[in-house]
């Protein structure tokens, strides 16, 4: 499995075709506290810099772009009453959904851990 | 997605016309204590603070149960002072005079020609004239329209090396008490009073009021003694400083307006359901700046009113969202997001005066979606003043 980064703070854990899509740990450092998530249905086609998926924190709603495009699989169920998941564990148990890759070239653009780690060093 | 922390307040309007950031007296105590620094009505302000205690909920939850110290210091402080300047504050206020004794700061109401709100303030009577606190994002142009509105031989001074710090919260009185000296207790200011006092060796205008709904106090004292002044009341035990974001959701919580969101020159008094700010003198006599559409609502009613919301589930809705009545639009979202008090969301809304009645059912348009709400009465947490 590898993982991926963009510059927009999203994270994709990639395992064969599937991909599991959340926010960085310093996105949601940034958001502050979270009190709501809007999340993708399952069955839902998304173009890689499409918004499916929309955090709520206190101060203001923010999109979530599709790091990939695909078919949704899944969403976090965990999320509906617990949003502050993405908070206390935004990089594995405040992930936010799940999708197939439809063309998965698409990953060639993202940053590894290290360039992400270096990016946000530079912010 | 977009990280939008970099600016608190996206419809500020004075960012475009000033670009250039200010700060105020407390811009280091602030860093050093791990504000999140953002742009606020041309200054930088702690949106919140990082670390144990902090972020917005936290903060907010903690001035609710124990004692918030806000930094305020963007606001204008004003004085108005010279022969006559009673009966010229009258005609340019709504406010009577006649029967505000002094020190008890009292609500008022900046309006153009049209009856629109220009401003929010406060007017206090002190001996040599008064004292008015506007809101930062607003203080250039009321400067600007009481100057030109004003008689020349009134004299206005901005009182730019005085800070203000409001402290805010059930344990507020505690802490306060603990650390002031004066000619009277603190305890003779009950809400809407105020008076001098000694704060760590400084002379400080102390009111007992604020914008949480809870009891508490603002506090003015001298630009280059408010580090010392706001490290005295964080050493505390049941004092924290608070940023803007829990400031802005425990005001909403309190059903209280802000300027620029609740209020604009598109609102009028009646409108807004600010009808108190207009003196009961003042409905028989008029004379102020937009008396004949006030005078006019006040006794034929408003087509639209402001109201608080309350939204079942978790998902808030923001300002600008439009809000339905069995499929017709009848108004707009000017306030809204997440009450940590109350867990679910809550907003205000003006609406059109045949759905602004409690308990009638509306939609808010969010993102294609319609989140159900109904009208409550505001507070939506009750108000805990010092009577």
């Amino acid at each position: 499995m590898s993982r991926y980064f963009t510059q927009d703070h999203e994270w994709i854990e990639i395992d064969g075709t599937l991909g599991t899509v959340g926010i960085t740990d310093y996105a949601q450092g940034q958001l502050g506290d979270i009190t709501f998530v809007e999340l993708p249905e399952a069955g839902a086609a998304v173009t890689k810099g499409d918004a499916p998926c929309v955090v709520d924190s206190v101060k203001a709603a923010s999109d979530v772009y599709a790091p990939v495009s695909g078919t949704v699989t899944e969403a976090n169920a965990a999320l509906a009453d617990e949003p502050e998941l993405v908070n206390t564990d935004a990089e594995v148990g405040g992930w936010l959904f799940r999708l197939t890759l439809s063309d998965p070239s698409e990953l060639d653009g993202l940053m590894d851990r290290a360039a992400y780690d270096a990016y946000v060093a530079g912010l | 997605m977009k990280l939008v922390s970099d600016t608190y307040d996206h419809n500020d309007k004075t960012l475009a016309d000033e670009p250039e950031v200010l700060t105020l007296p407390l811009d280091a105590w602030h860093r050093a204590r791990q504000g999140r620094m953002v742009e606020f009505a041309g200054y930088w302000m702690p949106v919140q603070y990082d670390g144990e205690g902090g972020g917005i909920i936290a903060e907010h939850l903690w001035t609710r149960e124990n004692a918030g110290l806000f930094d305020v210091s963007h606001m204008g402080q004003l004085f108005i002072s010279g022969e006559g300047a009673e009966a010229a504050l009258e005609a340019v206020l709504p406010i009577d005079l006649a029967s505000l004794k002094p020190f008890a700061p009292r609500y008022s109401l900046l309006l153009d020609d049209e009856g629109g709100i220009l401003d929010d303030l406060m007017v206090t009577r002190w001996r040599e004239g008064f004292y008015l606190v506007v809101n930062g994002a607003t203080k250039w142009d009321d400067i600007g329209h009481l100057r030109e509105a004003l008689p020349d031989d009134i004299t206005l001074n901005h009182l730019e090396d005085t800070a203000l710090l409001a402290l805010q919260g059930p344990k507020a009185f505690a802490a306060l008490e603990r650390v002031v000296t004066g000619e009277w207790p603190l305890s003779a200011l009950t809400f809407m009073k105020g008076g001098r006092f000694m704060l760590a060796g400084v002379e400080a205008w102390i009111s007992r009021s604020g914008y949480t709904g809870e009891d508490g106090f603002e506090i003015a004292v001298p630009a280059d003694a408010a580090p010392a002044v706001a490290e005295l009341l964080c050493q505390q035990a049941e004092v924290r400083p608070i940023g803007l974001g829990a400031r802005d959701s425990l005001r909403l919580e309190a059903g209280l307006p802000l300027y620029g969101h609740d209020l604009s020159p598109e609102t009028s008094p009646v409108e807004a359901d600010l009808a108190f700010a207009i003196n009961k003198r003042r409905r028989a006599d008029g004379g102020f700046p937009g008396a004949k559409r006030v005078l006019g609502e006040l006794a034929a009613g408003a087509p639209r009113r402001r109201v608080g919301l309350a939204l079942e589930g978790r998902q808030a809705a923001r300002e600008g969202a439009q809000v339905f009545h069995e499929n017709k639009a009848v108004g707009v979202l000017t306030s809204g997001g997440f009450s940590p008090s109350l867990g679910h969301p809550i907003a205000m809304a003006y609406v059109e005066t045949a759905q602004a009645e409690p308990g009638t059912a509306l939609e808010i348009e969010v993102r294609g979606r319609r989140l159900p709400a109904r009208v409550v009465p505001m507070p939506f947490v009750p108000h805990r003043y010092y009577r």
